[in-house]
């Protein structure tokens, strides 16, 4: 078995350093140019963001409106951070600021309303957001109120990759665990859960806290790669941005949020060429798919290297069958003019 | 066992249960029975912990565990089957049941009682990597109590086991009932079908409007014409 899962975790490795590769390799011969490249950082800020929500609200079962709150207060530390040291160390330092500042907010945010189901849950974190924007629209000395902070850009795309892997993995392993297996049975039936001892309370918030984290980190990169940073980029309109990939991608499936925020990043940048009905094609597409494929793009499953394999062998087989129905035809036609009169 | 003295419980500004005092004794199967929005499902749902109560005491084996949160109580043996059967649908029957598990870590112990819970149902075992939501209702409350099993309950509490079931089938869940009190568990069961509880219960309560009118055994009750009256159809 363990020899099994190392040789998994080697072939993702694998995968991972190669996507790294040719990435990097169309960067540097320039077939991905800058503005391309900031399409890149928005997906891997986009695939950070779906999968924290996605844990909070396709695993867990809560529905939040709030996540773009949680990303600026992310952004804000970590802006914070980088003008008063601008190193790499000084970013890092803001990161990891950004995602501890973010996760208590989350904490504290989760512990009142997470008592609350549904709608009435999506309400309060979408007025917390709400007033996290509001705060630092009026924190004027701090935050600069409505125009916004103006840094530096300290992050290239490694180190997006590099932040989103550890995102993904560290999720999964999260939800592979006692306490994910907890946080689903919550999503399955909160009262069965709670009747076989599940404190579901504690996982609500934890699974919260743990998205909020991420949320912070996403924010931090964003200020750090994007270097202007203004309370209205998080508003209500970027927290359903982060739904829409979610639920688009599937409820309770981490490769369905990655492929979607991936999906969608490209077609809206496809789409922009078309600017004046830009975000008509984009409803339209989302609707389109959504009647389609009610439940996202992958459901509730997973892609894997083991499913890859499975689709492999189902193509071949496929190809065989064609091919020896092709085979069968041609023999038979031999058969029939080799000798007509054996076949009658 | 269990003891429960002047519980009181309030939804909001309604009384629900007006000083409820029970008495479980090991090895023991008591059952509530009562009409409609009598209380027994808030009974056992406050004594498991699903919610809170205003006052009163309960004790497990002298201690008192009115302060502790659903979660100890679990541990400490008090295992609910709530109402409507609450399995988690997109599990498989397997996953449920290692769920049911959740708050212990002895692997072995746990792989021993899953094959004791097969043995109590069969088709669990047969349908062990279905999804939990393509069982049949009868099926389901199989799953649910045998996953109620898995945390090794000292007692056990059944909330409406026959609900929604056919005739045969609350015949064999009732025997199982049965065979699982035999095999060592304590058990409380309340149950809209009074006639079949009484049958197999030691004791039983009746509940009206959140107090408790009479007690008695079971055999007692089944005679009683005002019972009969009330809650067995004549």
């Amino acid at each position: 078995m363990k020899k099994i899962l190392k040789a998994k975790g080697f072939k993702m490795l694998t995968a991972l350093v190669l996507t790294y590769i040719i990435i990097q390799v169309l960067v540097s011969t320039n077939i991905i140019n800058d503005y391309m490249q900031a399409t890149l950082v928005t997906i891997f800020i986009n695939i950070i963001l779906a999968v924290s929500l996605n844990l909070i609200t396709g695993f867990t079962g809560q529905f939040s409106l709030g996540h773009a709150g949680f990303m600026s207060i992310g952004a804000y530390t970590c802006a914070l951070i980088t003008a008063r040291i601008p190193t790499t160390w000084g970013f890092i330092l803001g990161v990891l600021a950004a995602a501890i500042v973010a996760s208590i907010a989350g904490y504290l945010v989760g512990l009142p309303t997470l008592r609350l189901r549904g709608d009435y849950l999506a309400i309060a974190t979408l007025g917390m957001s709400e007033i996290i924007r509001i705060i630092f629209i009026n924190m004027d000395d701090i935050t600069n109120g409505a125009a916004g902070l103006l840094t530096k850009r300290f992050v290239n795309w490694t180190w997006l990759f590099i932040f989103t892997v550890i995102t993904v993995y560290f999720i999964s392993n999260f939800l592979k665990s006692t306490h994910g297996r907890a946080c689903i049975s919550i999503r399955e039936d909160e009262t069965a859960s709670e009747a076989v001892g599940i404190n579901t309370t504690k996982y609500k918030v934890m699974a919260f806290t743990i998205g909020s984290f991420f949320a912070g980190i996403a924010g931090a990169l964003y200020a750090s790669y994007f270097y202007v940073i203004k309370p209205d980029i998080f508003n209500f309109n970027k927290s359903v941005n982060i739904l829409v990939i979610v639920v688009f991608g599937g409820l309770g499936s981490l490769s369905g949020s990655v492929v979607s925020a991936i999906v969608l990043a490209l077609v809206s940048s496809f789409l922009q060429a078309f600017s004046d009905v830009q975000m008509i094609l984009y409803s339209l597409l989302l609707i389109i798919i959504m009647i389609f494929k009610p439940g996202g793009l992958l459901g509730s499953r997973e892609l894997s290297i083991a499913m890859l394999g499975d689709w492999r062998a189902f193509i071949g087989e496929k190809f065989k069958a064609l091919r020896s129905r092709k085979e069968k035809k041609t023999t038979a036609k031999e058969d029939l003019d080799n000798d007509p009169v054996e076949n009658k | 066992m269990l003891e429960v003295r002047d519980l009181n419980v309030y939804f909001g500004v309604i009384h629900a249960l007006k000083g409820i005092s029970l008495s479980v004794n090991e090895g023991e199967i008591v059952t509530l029975i009562g009409a409609n929005g009598a209380g027994k499902t808030t009974s056992l749902r406050a004594i498991s912990g699903l919610i809170k109560a205003r006052s009163g005491d309960i004790l497990l084996n002298g201690q008192s565990i009115i302060n502790m949160s659903a979660k100890d109580r679990v541990k400490n043996g008090i295992v609910h089957v709530p109402e409507g059967r609450h399995v988690f649908t997109e599990m498989t029957v397997l996953e449920n049941l290692e769920l049911g598990a959740y708050l212990r870590r002895d692997k072995a112990g746990i792989a021993q009682d899953i094959k004791q819970v097969y043995k109590h149902f069969p088709i669990l075992h047969e349908r062990r990597k279905q999804a939990a939501g393509t069982l049949s209702g009868g099926e389901q409350q199989m799953l649910a109590i045998g996953r109620a099993l898995m945390s090794k309950p000292k007692i056990l509490f059944l909330d409406e086991p026959s609900m929604g079931l056919a005739p045969l089938l609350v015949q064999e869940i009732f025997s199982i009932i049965k065979t699982i009190n035999e095999a060592g568990t304590t058990i409380l069961l309340v149950e809209q079908n009074a006639n079949m509880a009484l049958q197999i219960a030691n004791r039983a309560y009746v509940l009206e409007n959140g107090s408790i009118r009479v007690s008695g055994s079971g055999q007692e009750l089944l005679k009683s014409d005002a019972i009969k009256k009330a809650y067995l159809g004549g």
